[in-house]
């Protein structure tokens, strides 16, 4: 019997299978598909202090193996969301992580205290690497202080662990990763899309109305991957890792990297089942490749 | 209920210049299937999927009819496949044209270009009831009208081309004063035909069905959103439409 459960600060996963935050609302539309307490966790999509309406419309482009996405952050805000999307979330037998966002480090703050409310969240996911909006937090995820400061003052405000979410869009992700782990992160959570455009010729004008959007999709997998296993090398925390993952082997390379479980975004658009049936085919890809667990492939890529 | 279902192609045809129909028989899409509601087709091995709406449904051939113009890689590839092929589909997504609580003599449809399609499927269904159809379909030239012969089959039908080259020249909008009283109005076509249409009809009854580029096509990822008319909110296209009360959003 292949052994899918992992432990990680505050998350007693079941399976290393999440939704990743923004591409899967609070639930409530997957939860028509199938019974979510089947998920090692929910990551809810970003809380921010109060309700935004996000971009104009177009948000969405698709490109070769992946999409752009300029959403903008659209929530009802954190109190909304505690009163009436934590409810729903908390009926099944999953973890649920909540991704927080702002545009200060107050913002910050307030949103993180708000969900010490609750008991029925289990770990925040702070998000410093929206790329979406001006003031959506991407300050915070390119510069290493000012991450370990939005870091600090998280932990601080905040009596759950957290999750910091990683953007790629640096040059140098690992002095990201070790400022935040010094600054108290209890594990990251990467990567974030990659900043990118996209234009349409009869038009001559971007594909989405906020001119540049996140790239996400299998396009990215290869970068993440790179960017999990140079991080792994040099941070003691926890990977929770994310890019393009579409079935269980991607889940596996994700394990070998360096990341101790993992988040499905863009391939629930295509897929609604898609976690459902990763979840039914990681017993049998972690045997083939000689695993008996999930724990024993965490970090197991040789690569000298 | 939403269900991903594979259907398979029934027959695919050309109907207009790069405006293709497609014939997909599945039993639970056709059974659940009403006016306004759309399917969100995998194309391929795209990222995306592709919303289309329902132009016809036949419960009794368990059929589903499909029309798209060809307007980018996706649709170029959908034009590609033959009948005897299966397309992996959720659906049916969306809520359709409301059913009209107040007893309606004569109803007017007004489509522009592929925005026609589903007011097919209303007409039909409207007419079976026993209610008179009129409709205005706007194209942009005349090779890229279509059905005005099924639209006829529903009631009166007058086409404008943009360039006159087919039917009366100019736009949906022209012609509103050769149509006589009707009850309600039901559009759907690009925004700025709904605009001036919405601004022309005030104060009428109307419904309009809206398109937009979408995500996940259930509700979950926030992509095809637009604001309330009144201001202080939201409506998803995917989940809450595509159709909407003409007073309800802001387009």
């Amino acid at each position: 019997m292949t052994d899918l459960a992992i432990e990680l600060p505050g998350l007693s996963l079941k399976n290393p299978i999440m939704p990743a935050s923004g591409c899967f609302g609070f639930g409530r539309e997957y939860s028509e598909f199938y019974d979510l307490s089947k998920l090692g966790a929910v990551i809810m999509k970003a809380a921010t202090g109060s309700e935004r309406f996000g971009n104009p419309t177009p948000r969405v482009a698709e490109t070769a193996s992946g999409m752009l996405n300029a959403i903008g952050l659209q929530n009802p805000g954190v109190n909304k969301i505690i009163e009436s999307e934590v409810p729903f979330l908390s009926q099944f037998d999953t973890n649920i992580i909540a991704n927080i966002a702002g545009s200060t480090l107050e913002e910050y703050e307030e949103v993180a205290r708000a969900f010490n409310k609750t008991d029925k969240v289990h770990a925040l996911e702070l998000n410093i690497s929206c790329p979406n909006v001006k003031d959506g937090g991407i300050q915070f995820g390119t510069n290493p202080s000012m991450a370990a400061r939005v870091t600090e003052a998280v932990k601080k405000a905040s009596n759950l662990p957290v999750y910091v979410k990683l953007s790629p869009n640096v040059t140098d992700i690992m002095q990201m990763a070790k400022a935040v782990e010094a600054a108290g992160a209890d594990g990251l959570s990467m990567i974030n899309t990659i900043t990118g455009m996209q234009i349409h010729l009869p038009s001559r004008r971007p594909l989405i109305a906020n001119k540049t959007g996140g790239l996400s999709g299998p396009a990215i997998k290869p970068v993440a991957i790179r960017m999990i296993y140079e991080v792994r090398q040099q941070v003691n925390i926890p990977i929770i890792g994310m890019g393009g993952i579409q079935n269980a082997e991607d889940v596996l390379e994700f394990l070998l990297a360096g990341a101790s479980a993992v988040a499905v975004g863009t391939a629930n658009f295509q897929n609604p089942f898609i976690c459902s049936e990763i979840i039914d085919e990681l017993p049998s890809v972690l045997s083939n490749y000689d695993f008996n667990s999930v724990q024993e492939a965490v970090g197991k890529g040789i690569i000298s | 209920m939403i269900k991903k279902e594979q259907m398979k192609i029934v027959s695919s045809r050309a109907i207009a210049k790069d405006t293709y129909e497609m014939v997909l028989e599945n039993h639970f899409i056709s059974e659940k299937a009403v006016p306004g509601q759309f399917l969100h087709i995998q194309i391929g091995t795209h990222t995306l999927r592709r919303p289309i709406s329902i132009a016809n449904c036949n419960k009794e051939r368990n059929e589903i009819t499909i029309l798209f113009k060809i307007n980018g890689v996706g649709t170029s590839e959908l034009a590609t496949y033959q009948a005897g092929e299966f397309l992996d589909v959720l659906g049916p997504l969306g809520n359709g044209f409301k059913a009209e609580d107040e007893p309606q003599s004569t109803i007017l449809l007004v489509g522009g270009g592929i925005g026609v399609p589903p007011l097919y499927y209303l007409g039909k269904t409207l007419k079976e009831k026993g209610i008179n159809i009129v409709s205005i379909l706007g194209f942009q030239q005349k090779e890229n009208v279509f059905y005005e012969q099924q639209f006829q089959g529903l009631g009166e039908t007058i086409i404008v081309t943009d360039n006159g080259s087919y039917g009366y020249k100019g736009y949906v909008t022209d012609v509103l004063d050769q149509v006589g009283l009707f009850d309600c109005y039901y559009s759907c076509g690009p925004i700025p035909m709904l605009k001036a249409l919405t601004t022309k009809l005030e104060g009428k009854r109307g419904f309009i069905s809206l398109e937009e580029r979408m995500g996940c096509g259930v509700g979950a990822c926030f992509a095809c959103v637009l604001p309330t008319k009144d201001g202080t909110g939201y409506r998803k296209i995917c989940k809450d439409g595509p159709v909407f009360h003409a007073e309800e959003v802001t387009i």
